[in-house]
């Protein structure tokens, strides 16, 4: 049906005008409604029964609502995406390429999305809490499927959205349990952390770790950073391949952080979104974890399955809470439901079922850990080659091992902004402002060409 | 920095801190001491103790999620032809934040209108969302952002995660008059005067059809009369539409409260779900959507609504929304899945007329009109939540205690015993 709309071109309202006052305006009798001023609503005429009537149309409420800012991290994609160069590289998110730069669907997870096809399972919601299958395998994967506290029942496990949606559960699981309580988030860190934090409401403040002078980890800063907060705080670590920077502590520097966050009674709460893919060994890349497990640590973890297994856009990933008893767990599993309910109900079946399928299945597993290992391997070889092209190309002399030494999907190349933005402008190589780039998305056909970009944007730009 | 803990979490910290400097290999206390038991959820914890029961005539009328007459769930044809076509040929690349854009398109046709002008002149602000549930809670935080003085009004009853929702996201509610108890219909009278009560430019949460947990809708007549009270009172309406289809079997007429609000001029928020009319629950796929005044507009307040979902999932999951778009984006398996959806309304029309038949049948005193007046998956039955513990205990019927019943969970299986054991629990009252 055509609609008999007026409208006329819309007009911005004088910010101190309320909606109400707005609408009583229109609404009352004389008012300049029927007159020849342009109105920033439209009208429209209707009849109902005996009563002609010209009412106003709803005034927008959005009109002093601004445009947001471009995602730091996805619109980079979007900006890469229209940039017509054929030189274009880009080096923003981290969602692993072949070296024909092309996206990446793991063999065992289309194996297993065959099977469940063939299987023709139903789409019926999952529990608050995900597929138990899920669950299960998830935190046998974090934890190892011997350990102790998986037999004792202590840790609470639910499904959530991928890694994103796992810390904002635990986000505000903290907001409702710790009022007050911080977290201290690394400096720097995945932009998106400070955001999940604001939104849940939960105050944070950062702790030293990336050293620029040495392009390695600020170890005392980043202890005593941890050993001023107030007792009680949260330390969000990086599992494995911290991101932005690439840069891990040691086995002997993730000992003394656990006895300084035992010491200050904080909780040591984990984003584990790279497992496998720093060193190509899911095990090893849990080590941090289980190490703080071992000491009869309690603590929470976010796990993403996003990177590991290809499965990005399925949004799968699990928080896990780790008591010092079953009971507590359960308790807390309880809360952890109550929180998912109002957000999205229940998560996406999909992704978990493939995972479930991809863990649960021996043949399936070990095939997952080859490709894992692939995967890590090629970025660990793209490393080497883009380190070879640096250290050859540039005759300054500077040091250029921080990218050999640094693990997993970033490399943190110590480009400022205006450096960074040269990249792009000049280069089009896509990268985030914060210098970070991602070598997943590097071939080893395009390591000299990334050299020479990144030689050029270090010394010319400042 | 003042650390604001309050006097239970101190004394936690000292009792623990006295535990941890004996030695660090000791076992932590635990920081969760003062975490209690999260009540069951009363919708989703009625499945858990449904499938927690042995009986062999157990009957599981509790949550909204649709059975055929075997009591199976059901995977929509369409949904597995498209499936099959989408199965290990595309990446799992992230989608954008706002979603898949061909999803979002096909699903405002549906709300808005193939023809839709709004459309057209691309005015709506829309992202994929996780379900209905997502859809809300987003726009929940959207409104606590945008309008942070403004409450939400919520009609009485309405299912249950609505109050959770806007709890969450720190929305104060009010509510309004909607179910009728002596009538078991619709309070018409009662919920016209908390519209014109409420201060102008109060934002309402309407179920665009097929009431939740209700079943009971206004008439066409009286969805003009509620739109143009809301246009007197400058109200915002936002639509939960979680049934579109699944109501009187045809999308467009269940989207006729929409429409109707759309000719006033109304700039409506609106939340669609598939989960019941696609059949898709666990895949999670939604709209959410805002008429705004032009192009421009909603452009920003889509980025706002981007800014709100990338700090809570970052983006939404692809799986669903490729059914979606695959079975809209195909005029054949668009009229497959509107056959489908017929089917699944009619049958639980079907299921209506036989619950109501089989009760009078047996001669209740009661007046059973109500299951064949109300549309949609529920039926409001008037049973008190004692009666209906008795159902769960004595007959194994688990629904929620609300005495809603999901016609969905009705088969000509277990129509005659459900009949029998509800008449059993109201004879006396």
């Amino acid at each position: 049906m055509a609609s008999s709309m007026m409208s006329f071109p819309s007009v911005s309202p004088s910010a101190a005008m309320s909606f109400q006052d707005k609408c009583k305006d229109k609404l009352k009798p004389g008012s300049a409604f029927f007159g020849k001023e342009k109105q920033p609503l439209s009208m429209k005429t209707k009849s109902h029964g005996r009563v002609t009537m010209a009412v106003a149309v709803n005034a927008s409420r959005f009109d002093n609502i601004t445009m947001a800012p471009p995602d730091p991290i996805l619109g980079v994609s979007e900006a890469f995406k229209a940039d017509t160069s054929d030189m274009k590289l880009n080096l923003g998110v981290g969602a692993y390429r072949t070296e024909e730069l092309q996206p990446y669907v793991l063999k065992v997870v289309k194996k297993a999305e065959n099977l469940m096809l063939e299987r023709g399972e139903n789409k019926e919601y999952l529990p608050i809490e995900g597929l138990a299958a899920f669950n299960k395998a998830t935190a046998e994967l974090l934890f190892g499927a011997d350990n102790p506290v998986l037999h004792e029942q202590r840790v609470a496990t639910i499904q959530g959205l991928s890694g994103t949606g796992s810390l904002r559960v635990a986000a505000a699981l903290i907001e409702r349990y710790f009022p007050g309580a911080k977290v201290l988030i690394s400096a720097p860190t995945w932009g998106n952390h400070k955001n999940i934090f604001n939104d849940a409401r939960v105050p944070w403040s950062e702790y030293r770790y990336y050293d620029p002078k040495t392009v390695g980890l600020d170890f005392e800063g980043m202890i005593a950073d941890i050993k001023e907060a107030p007792e009680g705080s949260f330390i969000l670590l990086h599992g494995c391949a911290h991101n932005p920077t690439g840069i891990d502590p040691t086995p002997e520097q993730w000992e003394k952080i656990a006895d300084v966050i035992q010491e200050k009674n904080h909780i040591p709460f984990f984003d584990v979104a790279y497992q496998g893919f720093a060193s190509g060994s899911l095990d090893e890349d849990a080590s941090s974890v289980r190490l703080f497990a071992a000491r009869g640590m309690e603590l929470l973890c976010a796990q993403s399955y996003s990177k590991n297994l290809g499965l990005y856009a399925e949004r799968v990933g699990a928080i896990n809470v780790l008591c010092s008893s079953a009971e507590a767990a359960v308790r807390v599993k309880s809360q952890l439901k109550r929180i998912a309910r109002p957000m999205y109900s229940n998560p996406p079946v999909h992704g978990a079922r493939i995972v479930a399928n991809v863990v649960g299945n021996p043949d399936f597993f070990n095939e997952w850990k080859d490709e894992m290992e692939m995967m890590a391997g090629r970025i660990k070889s793209v490393r080497q080659k883009l380190y070879n092209n640096l250290s050859a190309k540039d005759k300054s002399g500077k040091d250029w091992s921080f990218v050999l030494k640094q693990i997993g999907m970033f490399s943190f190349t110590g480009l400022n902004k205006a450096q960074s933005d040269n990249m792009t402008d000049k280069w089009h190589v896509y990268m985030t402002k914060d210098g970070r780039i991602s070598l997943a998305g590097l071939s080893a056909a395009k390591c000299e060409y990334l050299a020479d970009a990144i030689i050029d944007s270090y010394h010319n730009v400042s | 920095m003042a650390s604001m803990m309050t006097r239970r979490s101190m004394s936690l910290m000292k009792s623990r801190s006295m535990m941890i400097h004996g030695s660090s290999r000791l076992m932590s206390t635990s920081w969760w001491k003062h975490v209690e038991p999260a009540p069951k959820d009363p919708i989703l914890g009625v499945t858990e103790a449904f499938l927690a029961d042995p009986s062999p005539h157990k009957v599981n009328v509790g949550v909204g999620a649709y059975r055929d007459d075997n009591g199976k769930p059901v995977v929509l044809d369409c949904v597995r032809e498209a499936e099959r076509r989408i199965a290990g040929n595309l990446n799992m690349e992230y989608l954008p934040m706002g979603g898949s854009n061909k999803m979002v398109d096909e699903t405002l046709k549906l709300a808005y209108g193939e023809n839709s002008d709004l459309i057209k002149d691309k005015r709506i602000a829309a992202i994929q969302a996780l379900s209905g549930t997502g859809a809300c809670r987003i726009f929940a935080d959207f409104q606590k952002r945008f309008s942070p003085d403004s409450q939400i009004y919520i009609p009485v009853p309405t299912w249950s995660n609505h109050h959770n929702i806007w709890r969450d996201a720190n929305v104060p509610q009010r509510t309004y008059h909607y179910y009728h108890p002596e009538t078991k219909g619709l309070d018409f009278a009662s919920l016209m005067d908390d519209v014109k009560n409420a201060p102008n430019g109060s934002f309402f949460m309407l179920h665009a059809c097929a009431h939740n947990p209700t079943g009971v809708d206004p008439t066409i007549e009286q969805w003009k009369e509620i739109s143009y009270q809301f246009k007197v009172k400058g109200h915002f309406a936002f639509f939960d539409m979680a049934y579109q289809g699944f109501a009187s079997g045809d999308p467009e007429r269940d989207a006729k409260s929409i429409r109707i609000f759309l000719e006033d001029g109304h700039l409506i928020g609106c939340s669609q779900s598939y989960a019941k009319n696609m059949g898709l629950y666990g895949q999670r796929v939604g709209c959410l959507s805002l008429v705004c005044e032009d192009e421009k507009q909603a452009v920003a307040v889509k980025s706002q609504l981007q800014q709100l979902a990338r700090p809570m999932y970052s983006n939404p999951p692809v799986h669903g929304a490729l059914i979606v778009s695959t079975i809209l984006g195909d005029p054949d398996l668009k009229q497959l899945w509107l056959k489908e959806v017929k089917g699944m309304a009619d049958r639980i029309i079907g299921m209506r007329s036989s619950l109501r038949e089989n009760i009078e049948k047996l001669g209740s005193p009661l007046s059973w009109e109500h299951i064949t007046n109300q549309i949609g998956m529920f039926c409001y039955s008037g049973m008190t939540p004692e009666q209906v513990d008795r159902l769960t205990q004595e007959f194994h019927i688990y629904m929620t205690r609300n005495g809603r019943i999901s016609m969905a969970g009705v088969t000509s299986g277990n129509v005659e015993y459900l009949a029998k054991a509800i008449h059993e629990v109201t004879k006396a009252a």
